[in-house]
């Protein structure tokens, strides 16, 4: 189980609840699409990633960001439960997706950059601490159930 | 990994926008890094790393300049740091994992700072500059 304080908890909560998720999801799948290009390999039914501008309008890649984080906010509604809240999608992304969980962590830094660029100075270092927790704590109960 | 014409204008029109601020952005990422990966703390037990810390923002100054000069000779980074490598893997012998948290902090520093700047197209070219960057402090560990 993993130890939040108090204090973490409220940055988490805090800041997600100023986040727009779907906003939020678009933005960060797409970067990570752009910035680790080879992330696109699970994507080939996307259409267009040819370019950073059709990457970012591309309406698959704003809906599936918008998925992902969704997913996101439920781990922020079961922080002392992650594990077993993602051990379906865990399951999911191992058997059928079959993505590396190098991935999660490379998309939580990405996440991390975009919360930054929209929040400015409330992105304190406490804050970028803890939600840097955050994501690895989503990435590794997602890895949590790989064989 | 390769730096594209395209990559190495955006990272020069970047630290071109920074300017003078880059001993801050430099202290800020240390402090980010600090705080957020307390493990990179071992490597200065000789620092003050309380708040504020005079050492924390003399050493950003130097991690900047370093960063900067890299940028101006961008074309030629291992020749630029070729020092700086030496002293990595001679005496400093700083973990290579290391180089891409501090990474990390300082694109967090520039989005924080300046989102504006931070285009995705932007955001990959710096990500892929501060990794080439790492790749050369670490190029002569063994």
């Amino acid at each position: 189980m993993v130890n939040w304080t108090a204090e973490e908890k409220q940055l988490i909560t805090g800041l997600w609840a100023k986040v727009s998720v779907a906003e939020c999801g678009a933005e960060a799948l797409a970067r990570l699409l752009i910035v680790y290009p080879w992330t696109q390999r699970f994507f080939s039914d996307f259409g267009n990633l040819s370019s950073p501008t059709a990457i970012i309008g591309n309406p698959k890649v704003r809906a599936h960001g918008k998925k992902v984080l969704t997913s996101f906010g439920e781990a922020i509604k079961n922080l002392d439960n992650i594990k077993k809240c993602f051990a379906q999608l865990s399951k999911l992304h191992c058997d059928k997706l079959h993505v590396d969980p190098e991935n999660f962590r490379l998309l939580g830094d990405i996440l991390i950059i975009v919360l930054a660029a929209n929040h400015g100075k409330d992105f304190s270092p406490a804050c970028q601490a803890a939600w840097q927790k955050m994501v690895r704590v989503v990435a590794h109960a997602l890895a949590h159930e790989y064989h | 990994m390769v730096l594209s014409a395209a990559d190495k204008a955006n990272v020069k029109a970047t630290f071109g926008k920074i300017g003078g601020q880059a001993e801050e952005y430099g202290a800020d990422a240390l402090e980010r890094m600090f705080i957020t990966y307390p493990q990179t703390k071992t490597y200065f037990p000789h620092f003050d790393l309380g708040k504020g810390s005079a050492q924390v923002k003399g050493h950003g100054k130097k991690v900047a300049a370093a960063l900067v000069e890299a940028a101006n000779n961008i074309d030629d980074i291992a020749g630029a740091l070729s020092k700086l490598s030496d002293l990595h893997a001679q005496k400093l012998r700083v973990d290579p994992v290391n180089f891409k948290l501090l990474g990390q902090c300082f694109l967090v520093v520039v989005a924080t700072r300046n989102p504006s700047l931070l285009t995705p197209e932007v955001h990959a070219s710096l990500d892929k500059f501060l990794c080439a960057v790492g790749t050369v402090l670490t190029a002569k560990y063994r």
